[in-house]
């Protein structure tokens, strides 16, 4: 039944906003995180979101025309790192610069809100659908 | 005075054999009995759910991948569907057909169903490629569900019907 698919399509926009904000958490949490190697310095990291085809366009009402998105990875920003100038940091290079993560906490904050707004709106979508399924249960009463 | 009226018989039969002999020429000319079924009684509305729940379905999708880089928002082409699914016999369109052998317009229009869904124009295209404005499928979505209700609803007028006919009330 077509409306009942709307509660799987809802649910895994929510998923996904949910893993965007789970990142967004690690990355603003991880803002101000060092490392001892520069290498090993955490990079921001983003959600890649991808629509998930069943079918193409076929025409059929019965087939499921799309089973909302999905998350195929998660992919680390290649934004050069922050370096500051800290030579009292135990982890400061001979130079004394210290290698700080590539994370917009500005950036970060739009992310949030945004996907916070995108999840709203598929709970919104979805308690429609279930006042809608609602009523069809008491169709003919 | 008492004065009384009254039908009077014609040629002899009785007033409840007039209706019959009426009822029974229409269904004459109607080409036999009247077909009754669930199907009949409750005319387009179940066909109509479906769509709108179908509706609903992909403007859902369109909502979760707002955020989708890329992806494109769809729709359905709710009166071509509707014309396709149930032929000519609720057809809104200003063809009609008057025999089924004659071509049917909406069979012309798709002849591999591909109208079904179709893609909408995004209003403000944005830089990813994706074409879903939220507000748009918002208020689309708000208005399939009070079209979803007005279809409950007259199936709930049908079926209330069949039942007061079935009851006698």
């Amino acid at each position: 039944m077509g409306l009942l698919n709307v509660f799987d399509v809802s649910g895994t926009g929510m998923a996904a906003q949910t893993l965007r904000l789970n990142t967004t958490a690690s990355n603003i949490a991880n803002a101000q995180s060092v490392a001892e190697n520069p290498e090993d310095t955490y990079r921001a990291r983003y959600p890649v979101f991808q629509a998930a085809l069943v079918s193409q366009m076929d025409g059929n009402l019965n087939t499921p025309a799309n089973a909302g998105v999905q998350v195929p990875g998660i992919v680390e920003s290649q934004r050069d790192l922050v370096v500051r100038y800290e030579p009292d940091h135990p982890y400061a290079n001979e130079e004394g610069y210290v290698t700080y993560p590539n994370v917009s906490v500005v950036e970060e904050m739009a992310n949030m809100i945004s996907a916070s707004r995108s999840f709203q709106i598929n709970v919104e979508v979805m308690n429609t659908a279930k006042s809608l399924a609602e009523r069809v249960l008491t169709l003919g009463q | 005075m008492k004065t009384t009226a009254s039908v009077t018989p014609v040629n002899g039969f009785g007033e409840r054999s007039v209706g019959r002999l009426v009822a029974a020429h229409y269904l004459e000319r109607l080409g036999g009995p009247i077909k009754i079924g669930i199907d009949n009684a409750l005319g387009i509305h179940p066909e109509a759910l479906r769509l709108r729940a179908k509706r609903a379905e992909l403007i859902a999708n369109n909502i979760a991948n707002a955020d989708t880089p890329g992806f494109k928002a769809r729709d359905i082409d709710f009166q071509s569907v509707l014309a396709s699914r149930t032929g000519d016999r609720f057809s809104t369109s200003g063809v009609r057909r008057t025999d089924e052998q004659h071509m049917s317009l909406q069979n012309l229009q798709s002849t591999n169903g591909t109208h079904a869904t179709l893609y909408r124009t995004a209003l403000m295209p944005s830089l990813d490629g994706n074409s879903v404005d939220v507000q748009m499928e918002q208020t689309a979505f708000a208005q399939n569900s009070i079209q979803y209700l007005a279809s409950l609803r007259f199936l709930n007028g049908r079926i209330q019907g069949m039942m007061s006919a079935i009851k006698g009330e």
